[in-house]
């Protein structure tokens, strides 16, 4: 399939600080793509960058086979929504909708068909003549993202959309914007630091941190097998639990404290050099409460009912590990439970790369 | 006595705050006085002047000295009252307030968000200027209009005040500016909006607050002013304030306090008027940090 952004060796930097540097990213036709990581990570200024809103001091910017590196962002068949709506407040939801349109001097007929497709699709078809002053929130993304809809973009750049909205409004707008690009399947791409919309949208994930990508995958790789330590911390919530640990070859175990786990199963094991130190991360709902050879005896510490899942708090060699149950599941503080471990499940990482093995 | 705390606190008169209270009348008697003194003195006669009980109401009230102040009394050799010095003052701010209002609205939307090289040196370069007191500029500023022709006419006074208004105008047009969202500027520029589209289109209709507060403060800035008015208006275009000054200042004859009066009256109308209407506004453009004498 061929690509429909190609961001090539860009670099970008504030004044001295360096916040891109020789950075690439293709990003299929049709694809979604979230760029998902903790605020500072750069993924915003990659998305500005990709837009158009800042200069490069490095590389290249193809956009359809274009290389649109010095194109000013009018003209690079872009449309975006912004995490602030970036509404034109003087302007009713129309003339919001048309300013683009009608910036480059577009045919009223045309303006009012288009217009009129996209308030259909996004449902705001009743505030047309309304300010976004009186417009909730949800309304006003929804005439956010109508404004790129208007454009005929090729990609839709999406800057934190959903993070000013309340969680309720947060979950229908993200089912919207999903089901939008199975209508449309223009070329999406997402930045978010919220790993929930990043699994649930994503057709591919990059987990960006200090300016590099330290993942790119489908969502299931990336909670599945995460690259490194970082990206297994991120996904994932409640998240993985992490536990330092020393293999012992000829027992095919790991030695926590003086506790050992039987890693046997574990699909690198190969990989593991005798004495390496590791960390072992075990997702919560990846631990079992059963008594089996292998089983550790600890208390149950605190216990969290979330309805639909109990996380259940417990602890091995200090460090305090989560165990993700069934909500029917019944607990009590200081209950001594076994707990074992989904070996196969589980990742382990090198202590000093922290990249996963 | 037992009551127990339920619904609104009720409020108490305590000695703090009558003291308060007076200190705020005292304030305004004080303030007001002046103008109590004018409005009667400007109604009474010379003869009831001149027994000097300022205080007192006038026994009968005269309005001829209205009149006379506004299009009979004599300012140097002419006679013609204030009507003409009027008349150059609205000639003079008119202009001076649009095009300085006009250029720094410009001015300011640059600076705040085409972050051009040098943007910030720019600015305070505007800071700089904001703060030079412009005595320090007159006679340069005389010499170059002399070089070009225009010194002691129309288009020379206005672009004096034009000049002046603008590094003050810059800054506060400027931080307004920096408040609004950049997400909205960067909108427009995928819009497809250019550096006067996104102004004329995006920028200005959010403009209004600042656009009155700016011009409150360039319509009372100028009208007050007297010395570059005197300086750089030249005989034929002399704004109000430096006719009243030639009313005021008779070297012969009898100085007529009720016409002096009412003469200060009425140039201070418009200024007086502007602070009336839009003492709001007023008060938030001293709060933006553009307090200007």
């Amino acid at each position: 399939m061929k690509n429909s952004v190609e961001v090539k060796n860009i670099s970008f930097s504030y004044g001295k600080t360096e916040i891109l540097n020789d950075l690439s990213l293709d990003i299929k036709e049709g694809e979604f793509m979230v760029l998902l990581g903790p605020s500072g990570c750069g993924k915003t200024t990659l998305l500005n960058c990709i837009a158009g809103l800042l200069d490069l001091s490095d590389g290249q910017i193809w956009i359809e086979d274009d290389n649109v590196t010095w194109k000013e962002p009018k003209d690079r068949h872009i449309g975006m929504v912004f995490q602030s709506y970036a509404l034109y407040p003087s302007m009713t939801v129309e003339k919001n909708l048309s300013f683009g349109l009608r910036m480059v001097g577009t045919a009223k007929k045309i303006i009012d068909d288009k217009i009129e497709k996209a308030s259909n699709l996004l449902q705001i078809n009743e505030l047309l003549k309304r300010k976004p002053s009186q417009l909730s929130g949800g309304q006003r993304q929804r005439v956010a993202i109508g404004r790129a809809l208007v454009r005929d973009a090729k990609v839709f750049l999406f800057d934190e959309p959903l993070s000013n909205l309340d969680a309720k409004l947060r979950a229908e707008l993200r089912y919207e914007i999903k089901k939008l690009h199975r209508d449309l399947s223009n070329t999406m791409i997402y930045v978010t630091h919220d790993q929930i919309e990043a699994m649930t949208l994503a057709d591919r994930i990059s987990v960006m941190k200090d300016g590099l990508i330290q993942q790119l995958d489908t969502p299931k790789q990336i909670y599945n097998k995460p690259a490194n330590l970082f990206v297994a911390g991120f996904i994932g919530s409640p998240s993985m639990n992490f536990l330092n640990a020393k293999f012992d070859k000829s027992n095919q175990n790991i030695i926590v404290g003086n506790k050992q786990i039987d890693i046997s199963k574990y699909e690198n094991i190969n990989n593991l050099i005798d004495d390496q130190k590791v960390v072992f991360g075990i997702r919560p709902e990846n631990i079992n409460i059963e008594k089996n050879e292998n089983s550790i005896l600890s208390n149950v510490e605190l216990v969290e009912p979330m309805g639909a899942d109990t996380l259940v708090w417990t602890s091995i060699e200090g460090t305090p590990i989560s165990i993700r149950l069934e909500g029917s599941s019944n607990y009590n503080l200081n209950d001594e439970i076994n707990i074992s471990f989904d070996i196969n499940k589980s990742s382990i990482f090198d202590n000093k790369s922290e990249e996963r093995i | 006595m037992n009551v127990i705390p339920s619904g609104r606190r009720p409020k108490h008169l305590t000695i703090g705050r009558i003291g308060m209270y007076c200190f705020i009348l005292v304030c305004a008697i004080f303030f007001l006085m002046p103008l109590y003194v004018m409005v009667i003195t400007s109604l009474k006669d010379m003869d009831e002047i001149r027994a000097a009980n300022i205080l007192n109401l006038p026994k009968e009230l005269s309005f001829y000295s209205w009149p006379k102040a506004w299009s009979t009394a004599c300012t140097g050799f002419v006679c013609e009252g204030l009507k003409p010095g009027f008349f150059n003052s609205i000639k003079i701010t008119v202009p001076s307030v649009i095009v300085s209002v006009g250029l720094s609205a410009i001015n300011g939307y640059a600076l705040a968000f085409w972050r051009f090289r040098g943007a910030y040196f720019f600015f305070g370069l505007c800071m700089f200027g904001a703060f030079i007191p412009y005595q320090v500029m007159v006679y340069p500023l005389l010499k170059i209009e002399d070089a070009l022709g225009i010194y002691s006419t129309l288009p020379g006074i206005i672009l004096v005040h034009t000049i002046f208004g603008m590094p003050i105008l810059t800054l506060i047009f400027r931080n307004f500016y920096a408040s609004l969202p950049i997400d909205l500027f960067k909108a427009a520029r995928i819009d497809g909006g250019n550096f006067i589209k996104i102004f004329l289109y995006v920028i200005i209709p959010m403009s209004a607050p600042i656009t009155i507060v700016a011009v409150i403060l360039q319509v009372t800035g100028i009208w007050n002013d007297f010395l570059l008015g005197l300086v750089f208006a030249g005989r034929d275009n002399q704004p109000m304030t430096v006719q009243l000054n030639n009313i005021v200042q008779v070297d012969y004859g009898v100085a007529e306090y009720n016409v002096d009066m009412s003469a200060t009256i009425l140039t201070s109308l418009v200024p007086l008027f502007v602070y009336f209407i839009s003492g709001r506004w007023f008060v938030r453009g001293i709060a933006a940090g553009a307090i200007k004498g």
